[in-house]
């Protein structure tokens, strides 16, 4: 039997806002437990929210990236629960009128994925469980500094087909609400988090399976690697003639497993209602409008422009937009050093190799465009040997140091005085009789050799095309 | 819809209340009353009516993106019933088997 | 002098005249409570000296010369469901016993120089008309203690009716500031939904609630709404209209004015000396040179349905925050935190308080919602029409604030299943209306009160009309 995958992908992202959504208190993360709390968010008795009007702009800002319509109304519902780590035993959250309805997200082959909609809605705080896990724990600790942090839903249509693009939706999601400055999006902070609905159905067939939801899942990798194992486990059910339960089930990173929640006594009842606290939220036309114009240009734009202005590949375009800061910093070094195809190559090996080992985004290192362009110039005008501008990338990308002066100060500058070579080669030959005589003989390796003790009679800074002509010269004058 | 025995405990569940024998029985008997009382709502025709939710019209208030000086952690927990390392305690959040 | 016993208006012209000092005041009030309040019950905290050091820093103040507040030194009390940091806030209620907020509310800030002489009783967390859901006492009525003095703001009514205090705040969801107003012969002003904050008042029915003063005279009540009315950044439904001046025209008469007499109310099933004292504030009006004319509004009758389920349907998500984990009550020994919301809750609930969670909760569960809460909203939208419809034809509208005398303390058991007790004062709440009911004399001597109800924001009308039925029935005594 033949199973198409069907994958509706919720994922909420912290908005990037000094205050909190419905109070004043600091969205810093970390800090003292419970020290960035109020009444509000406490839940306290008599506290009431106020909309923080940045929220709303973020969250229209990423509305319109992801190409959603923003409805002039909208309103605010309770979402009634309880939970330790939520304090008034209700979310605010929107329901029947969310803030944006009908985007879409488009993947590299092409395809689109719907969005349904994206909504506002208060953060939870944070419970500590004390023991190995939630079920372990003998008791848990409340922390309500995240409480009341504003975020957006944006809930995918079931449109996604396999968990690889899941995955590739996921990563042009946060690249573009990094771009429209939405989100931090750091999964390993919770400013972004997935949970997934997947369910099979015959290929060809029109209805939808039964679907399970997957939680807990704390990277892209993971959530891949979830929906892949929930594909190989639902298909068996299946095949084997039985059937897929409706159930949350939870993912264990280190077994590589889900696993279904252990089930509530009854099925949730939310008892959403319109929030009383707070008015309809009503947005003018030309406050939106405003908004959409002051929109960056989005990752997938750049990346096409990337192809037709700088003539890189798709590949290499997509890498150059991963992020809006890497974009920034490779049209800021080309235009310093207009060989695009050099510095977008520089910048996929040489830099993100030291940007992994360092564990940095290109943002948090102190490598500047200008010292990379810097330093490209100096490997063009052949006053650095690529292998030395390796070295030299290092300490600037270490220290900030500007290029030139690292060269200076170490003394790297390339030898590519010819009076000076010629001495060094004459030299080296008169040292190497049995090496100039196999060369005589036409064995190819000697040449080889020869440029290597060269190489290291200068510590690697003679020009190697240099050096070679000189070599060859001079032998064939021997 | 009458409501029954059952409905009330479920509810009480819902709402995350304890309820002894004697008061299911009286919360039965006493909310089946105000809902046989609701009961004349359905004799009004409400078809096109908008629920009215706030009872005066207004517009949203928005507040700046300023953080203020709340309270300090100290006066966060005075009140709590149990605190340890500066957050609130509570028992075993998954009921034991 | 027996200072106690004078109104606001004129303690506040003596204070400024430096005549009597705040102390003094403050002092004789502190005694009335020495010595009735253990039979009344309308404290559940007196703060003495709390009320004596406000006083004699408002005296300096004075003495130095500085700018005050014209209700500056003006003993105050409070109904104990608004929020005051530090100082206990009970709701009166197991689950706050001893609960200390850590902040206070907008009003209490803007009511800052006033002596604060204690919180007053309610009915468990305003839900009530009489005062005995309380947890820890009854409220006797001042007039008659062997009787209720209303609810829920029971306690704040009696305290201003027996000198305990000369103003008073209360909060009003369905009535709680008119019907015991009415019950203990004072003033009670429950403003359009939206003048006044209600940032530090702990939510019963948020599309309700409404912080109001409870006074001696219409024009204290005047006086109390100028200091506490008015946009608050911390209340999302706190309106920016401008607020009026609403003492300039409070004595001008109601010569001219159409005072709409809606039918519905008088064909309820008045008490005969309710409306004979209602009958007598119309003919009050007329001689006054206001014309009294017939209004309708005919959705009165479902009024009280749409209240029980649309309060309790937001009563049930307002308290859910009384779950044991960051303030107020826990049931001990609890294994797990379902338990220990279920018994918090089951323990530090009083009955009352739990049949409405128990019937808002219904009403906004899963396959109800449509039936009972949305049903509800709807039929409260007619509610609020039909006053559109009246207010066109008349300035405001003249009711009965009950439709019966105080009953006795006990005789609530015997009320159930009446579930139109509230009808006169519950319109107001839904359609967000200003309210004051004003008391006209007495019954068998009991107090009775008739009401009047205004548009939005036009408080100063219905505070005029007021005034000059004060001027036709005089003040109540101070019992």
């Amino acid at each position: 039997m033949d199973y198409e995958v069907v994958i509706g992908l919720e994922v909420h992202v912290e908005l990037k806002t000094k205050a909190k959504i419905f109070c004043s208190c600091s969205t810093a993360f970390g800090g003292e437990p419970n020290s960035h709390v109020c009444p509000f968010c406490l839940g306290l008795p008599g506290a009431l929210p106020v909309l923080n009007k940045k929220a709303v702009e973020l969250a229209t800002r990423a509305a319109l990236a992801l190409g959603c319509t923003v409805h002039k109304t909208s309103t605010f519902h309770r979402k009634n629960y309880f939970y330790p780590d939520l304090p008034a035993a209700y979310q605010i959250s929107q329901y029947d009128k969310p803030l944006a309805t009908g985007g879409k997200i488009t993947l590299s082959n092409g395809k689109t994925i719907g969005i349904t909609r994206v909504h506002m809605e208060a953060e939870a705080g944070k419970s500590l469980h004390q023991g190995d896990d939630i079920l372990a724990a003998e008791y848990s600790l409340e922390d309500f500094n995240r409480s009341g942090i504003g975020l957006i839903e944006i809930v995918s249509e079931p449109d996604i087909r396999s968990p690889e693009e899941a995955k590739e939706y996921l990563e042009q999601l946060k690249a573009i609400l990094q771009y429209a400055e939405v989100s931090d999006c750091k999964m390993e902070e919770g400013s972004l988090r997935c949970d997934a609905n997947i369910s099979l159905r015959k290929r060809g067939s029109k209805e939808l399976g039964t679907k399970t939801e997957l939680k807990n899942l704390n990277s892209f990798r993971a959530v891949e690697r979830a929906l892949e194992y929930e594909v190989q486990r639902q298909s068996e059910v299946l095949k084997s003639g039985g059937e897929v339960v409706q159930e949350t089930r939870t993912w264990d990173e280190a077994r590589g497993i889900t696993s279904p929640m252990r089930s509530k006594e009854e099925a949730e009842d939310y008892r959403y209602f319109p929030e009383p606290d707070l008015m309809p939220l009503e947005l003018e036309e030309g406050w939106i409008e405003e908004i959409r114009s002051q929109l960056p240009e989005l990752p997938r734009d750049r990346a096409l422009r990337f192809q037709e202005e700088y003539g890189l590949n798709e590949y290499d375009s997509g890498l150059m937009v991963s992020t809006k800061e890497m974009a920034d910093f490779y049209e800021a070094t080309v235009k310093l050093f207009p060989e695009p195809k050099e510095v977008a190559n520089w910048l996929m090996v040489e830099v993100q190799r030291l940007l992994r080992s360092s564990e940095q985004e290109i943002q948090e290192s102190k490598l500047l465009p200008e010292n990379l362009a810097q330093l490209l110039k100096l490997v063009k005008d052949g006053t650095i040997s690529g292998s030395v501008a390796k070295t030299v990338l290092e300490e600037s990308f270490a220290t900030g140091e500007e290029p030139k002066k690292i060269v200076e100060a170490k003394g790297l500058s390339q030898i590519s005085d010819e009076g000076q070579l010629r001495e060094i080669v004459a030299s080296v030959v008169e040292a190497n009789p049995k090496s100039v005589a196999d060369y005589k003989t036409g064995k190819g390796k000697a040449l080889g050799f020869l440029v290597g003790q060269v190489m290291k009679q200068t510590r690697g800074m003679a020009n190697p095309q240099l050096t070679n002509k000189i070599l060859k010269e001079y032998l064939e004058q021997q | 819809m009458s409501i029954n025995r059952e409905v009330v405990e479920h509810v009480a569940k819902l709402a995350k209340l304890a309820i002894s024998e004697e008061e299911a029985e009286q919360f039965t008997n006493e909310i089946a009353g105000i809902l046989a009382y609701a009961e004349k709502l359905n004799a009004l025709d409400t078809t096109g009516v908008d629920p009215l939710i706030s009872p005066v019209p207004m517009q949203a208030v928005l507040r700046d993106d300023i953080v203020e000086e709340n309270l300090s952690q100290q006066e966060a927990l005075a009140a709590a019933p149990e605190v340890q390392d500066g957050m609130f305690k509570v028992p075993r959040i998954i009921e034991e088997e | 002098m027996e200072l106690y016993r004078k109104p606001a208006h004129e303690l506040s012209k003596l204070l400024a005249k430096k005549e009597i000092s705040a102390r003094e005041l403050t002092g004789q009030v502190l005694e009335q409570i020495e010595l009735k309040d253990k039979e009344l019950g309308a404290f559940i905290t007196v703060t003495a000296e709390k009320a004596l050091e406000t006083a004699r820093e408002v005296d300096e103040k004075r003495a130095k010369g500085e700018e005050l507040p014209l209700l500056a030194g003006i003993p105050l009390a409070l109904k104990d469901n608004i929020c005051t940091k530090g100082l206990r806030t009970t709701c009166a209620s197991k689950m706050l016993e001893n609960y200390q907020p850590p902040y206070s509310a907008t009003v209490v800030e803007k009511l800052s120089q006033l002596p604060l002489v204690g919180k007053t009783n309610l009915d468990e967390f305003a839900m009530g008309a009489s005062t005995e859901t309380s947890f820890f006492k009854p409220t006797r009525n001042p007039w008659d203690r062997e009787r209720v003095a209303g609810g829920s703001s029971g306690g704040s009514a009696a305290a201003v009716a027996a000198g305990e205090a000369v103003v008073a705040l209360g909060t009003d969801t369905g009535g709680s500031i008119r019907q015991p107003a009415a019950f203990c012969g004072v003033v009670g002003l429950k403003p359009t939904y939206g003048r006044v904050s209600r940032y530090g008042a702990v939510a019963f029915a948020s599309s309700m609630d409404q912080i109001g003063p409870i006074t001696r005279s219409v024009e204290d009540a005047a006086l109390m709404l100028q200091e506490i009315a008015g946009e608050d950044p911390r209340d999302a439904a706190s309106s920016r209209e401008p607020v009026a001046d609403y003492t300039s025209g409070l004595k001008q008469g109601v010569a001219g004015m159409k005072i709409g007499i809606p039918k519905e109310y008088l064909a309820l099933d008045l008490d005969p000396s309710v409306r004979q004292r209602f009958d007598e504030a119309c003919k009050a009006l007329e001689d006054a040179g206001a014309s009294c004319i017939e209004v309708s509004l005919p959705h009165t009758e479902y009024a009280a349905a749409v209240y029980y389920i649309v309060a309790c349907g937001e009563a049930s998500s307002n308290l859910a925050r009384f779950d044991g984990v960051r303030f107020g009550y826990r049931a001990p020994d609890s294994p797990d935190t379902t338990t220990m919301y279920s018994n918090t809750r089951g323990e530090g609930f009083g009955f009352e308080v739990k049949k409405r969670i128990l019937l808002g909760t219904f009403a906004l569960s899963s396959g109800q919602y449509d039936l009972y809460y949305s049903k509800a909203q709807k039929v409260r939208r007619l509610v609020a029409d039909d006053f559109k419809n009246a207010f066109t034809k008349c300035d405001c509208l003249l009711a009965p604030t009950t439709t019966m005398l105080p009953f006795k303390i006990g005789e609530i058991e015997s009320l159930s299943g009446q579930y139109e007790l509230d009808l006169c004062t519950i319109p107001a709440n839904l359609a967000g209306l200003p309210a004051l009911s004003v008391p006209v004399g007495l019954s068998q001597g009991l107090p009775v009160g008739v009401q009047l109800v205004g548009k939005h924001f036009d408080e100063e009308t219905i505070l005029k009309v007021g005034w000059a039925l004060e001027q036709c029935f005089g003040p109540m005594e101070v019992k």
